[in-house]
């Protein structure tokens, strides 16, 4: 019973219903318009025919008096046909016809109208009144004369098309109704396979999917996307893992550390000196794990898109040539040497602070990872090209092979290579989400020998509306 | 570094007493508030040096409790606390009337060298910025002029590394942390990830400190670097 309530309050079934109703009325329109049009035209006919032969009999009776009119009317009345004649005196006393009584007519009136009359041959113990539409005419002389048409079959005729009637709207109720139900049953079959579904997954299976029938309609379009949906979540999810995965595995190596270096402190037989020791390692390996949270916590700012009341113009040129500044002596210590180059006047909108914490990753990568020889060369350039503002950071070293590049850019992903080095991990994804914070985009290239890494942000000239603060 | 008073208001109770034990191991005077309603009370009646405020509190957020301060002309200095993994509003911070700002989680060292600048600003008037000539024993640095001369000689330092000096020597007896350089003579507030700091402050030691006996510029271990005459 609450299975059949269910398939009553489908949207399949009321609609079926709906255009059933509809579609009744509709139909009972057509066919009372089509039917009293029918009658309108017959009812038309008849009279014509009528006044042709009152016409007629009226000029008998001119020509030859009652004799005539009576012969022509015994002729006519033997012919086959639904016609009926009468004539009578003026008393009403029978002269020629063919019909027995007179017919319920009023005196005088000129039109065509409906009676009923009693047929001449039926037996007069019952006797059995037939319509007709007959015209009473008043000949001079007193006699009447009563032409009409029997219109029995007509009625008969409509009497069958009526029940017809009824009878194929009992079925069209009849069968559109289960029609309806047979829809609705299916589409809440396919909808309730799709809420099994949904269930499952959220219950915690993920592998599931909508089901899809491969017609193509509109709920396999619905579900196809639905499933679209569920491997777009389920990539992003197994990404996620990947990055818990990663996080824990590169802070159980920090944190391992830090644990040795306490129990290490805390043995017997060490001086104050080698605790103290001990200590300051402790701190700086906390620092530096501090440096990874941070780190994480700037990239997912920097992906949220939030900070925006620290968003302004500013000028890429400065920001990059403040870094090259700030690590040019780093550069110097290490015998390397860093180049700047740069467009004046790079104005782009967004955060200065993160873009410049972007630009100090790469160079720092670039420090680090870039050496090849003797006399590393690192050159930074702040270009416009086009419409954006290009700042690159190129390096003469081994550089990435090229299908290393998209990969290197995830967090905590380092080449092999340079896992004996420090870092994190982290410095190339954060720099990608500063870019994509500024609706820009981060470019790996090959500098032939080496890597090129290329922050490209839109620029701003003035009287354009930043899309950052176009958004807000 | 003569005492100073201290306005601990923290929710984190943990957090708070080991401030307060730090603090007071460190000479100071430090009183704790548990919520927005109790510091923004204490803070009115009592004169403070510094007020150290978490920036997420009970009954009365951080701001809200500073900028309250402020209208009341109450011109304490005020250090603002992030709460941890919340967004780095700096801005937001300074504009509600804080004088610094510090996300968690932070080195104990960074905090005690930041306080201590803001309640010598706040003792000194703000005197030593009028001074257009810093001297800390034989080395002076003219503002105005931009000339630094040691024992009378004139050396010559890059833009930047004046500018360092410049703050080093505004704070002189006081302790500076690598982002506090960071912040005042390069305006950025990002990790600097390796020792970039350190390499510019041995390139100015290189200048300031040649062939001196006792050096002027000493690194603080797990803290940062101070100018001073003599040596402790």
């Amino acid at each position: 019973m609450k299975a059949f309530g269910k398939l009553f309050r489908t949207t399949a079934f009321k609609l079926s219903l709906a255009y059933l109703v509809l579609f009744s009325i509709g139909a009972m329109l057509v066919l009372a318009s089509v039917g009293g049009r029918a009658k309108q035209v017959l009812d038309e006919q008849i009279g014509e025919t009528v006044e042709a032969e009152l016409r007629g009999l009226a000029e008998q009776y001119s020509e030859g008096g009652i004799r005539q009119l009576a012969l022509a009317v015994e002729r006519r009345a033997r012919a086959p046909g639904s016609a009926i004649y009468l004539v009578t005196t003026y008393t009403g006393e029978f002269v020629a016809g063919n019909i027995a009584t007179q017919p319920s007519m009023a005196q005088g009136e000129t039109g065509l109208s409906d009676t009923l009359y009693q047929r001449r041959g039926d037996p007069a113990e019952e006797p059995r009144r037939h319509p007709a539409l007959a015209r009473l005419f008043v000949l001079p002389g007193g006699f009447r004369l009563i032409v009409g048409h029997d219109v029995e079959d007509h009625r008969i005729l409509r009497g069958i098309l009526e029940r017809a009637l009824g009878v194929s709207l009992f079925w069209l109720v009849l069968v559109g109704t289960l029609g309806g139900l047979f829809v609705a049953h299916r589409v809440l079959e396919r909808v309730e396979a799709m809420s099994d579904s949904a269930r499952r997954i959220m219950g915690g299976d993920l592998d599931e999917r909508l089901p899809v029938s491969g017609s193509g309609d509109e709920l396999d379009r619905l579900a196809a996307n639905f499933n679209a949906m569920l491997t777009r979540i389920d990539e992003l999810m197994s990404g996620l893992r990947e990055v818990s995965d990663n996080i824990a595995h590169d802070l159980k190596t920090p944190l391992t550390r830090l644990r040795n270096r306490a129990e290490e402190a805390l043995g017997d037989g060490k001086s104050q000196e080698d605790q103290r020791a001990a200590l300051a390692a402790i701190i700086d390996e906390s620092d530096g794990l501090i440096r990874i949270f941070n780190a994480l916590l700037m990239i997912a700012r920097a992906e949220a898109g939030c900070c925006s009341d620290q968003l302004c113009a500013f000028d890429a040129r400065e920001v990059a040539h403040d870094i090259v500044e700030i690590y040019e002596p780093v550069a110097e210590e290490q015998g390397a040497t860093l180049i700047f180059s740069g467009d004046r006047d790079l104005q782009v909108y967004g955060s200065r602070e993160l873009l410049g914490q972007a630009v100090v990753n790469l160079v720092d990568n670039a420090l680090k990872y870039g050496r090849n020889g003797e006399s590393p060369q690192v050159r930074v350039t702040a270009n416009c090209v086009g419409e954006r503002v290009e700042i690159a950071v190129a390096d003469h070293g081994p550089g990435v092979p090229a299908e290393d590049r998209e990969r290197i850019v995830g967090r905590f992903v380092r080449l092999e290579n340079s896992r004996s080095r420090p870092g994190s991990g982290l410095g190339l994804s954060l720099a990608a989400a500063v870019a994509h914070l500024h609706h820009g985009a981060l470019r790996l290239e090959d500098n032939a020998p080496g890597l090129r890494v290329v922050v490209s942000l839109p620029s701003l000239r003035p009287g354009v509306v930043p899309l950052a603060r176009a958004a807000e | 570094m003569s005492n100073m008073r201290i306005l601990i208001i923290e929710d984190d109770l943990e957090a708070a007493a080991y401030l307060v034990k730090a603090f007071r191991e460190q000479g100071h005077v430090a009183d704790h508030a548990a919520d927005g309603l109790d510091g923004y009370a204490a803070a009115q009646e009592k004169d403070y040096d510094v007020l150290i405020v978490d920036r997420m509190l009970p009954k009365m957020d951080g701001l809200s409790l500073i900028s309250g301060l402020r209208e009341q002309k109450i011109e304490t200095p005020a250090l603002i606390l992030s709460a941890l993994g919340q967004v780095d509003d700096r801005v937001k911070g300074l504009r509600a009337g804080g004088d610094d700002y510090l996300p968690k989680p932070y080195a104990f060292s960074e905090l005690l060298a930041r306080v201590e600048v803001l309640s010598r600003r706040r003792t000194n008037g703000g005197a030593r910025s009028e001074e257009t000539v810093y001297r800390v024993g034989d080395l002076e640095l003219d503002r105005l002029a931009h000339k630094v001369s040691v024992a009378g000689q004139e050396i010559t330092l890059q833009p930047r590394e004046f500018r360092l000096l410049e703050y080093l020597m505004k704070h002189a007896g006081q302790v500076v942390t690598r982002t506090m350089l960071l912040e005042h003579v390069w305006d950025y507030h990002f990790d600097p990830q390796t020792n970039v700091i350190d390499v510019h402050i041995s390139r100015l030691r290189a200048k300031i400190d040649k062939g001196r006996e006792t050096p002027l510029l000493h690194t603080i271990r797990g803290a940062g670097y101070m100018i001073r005459e003599g040596v402790r």
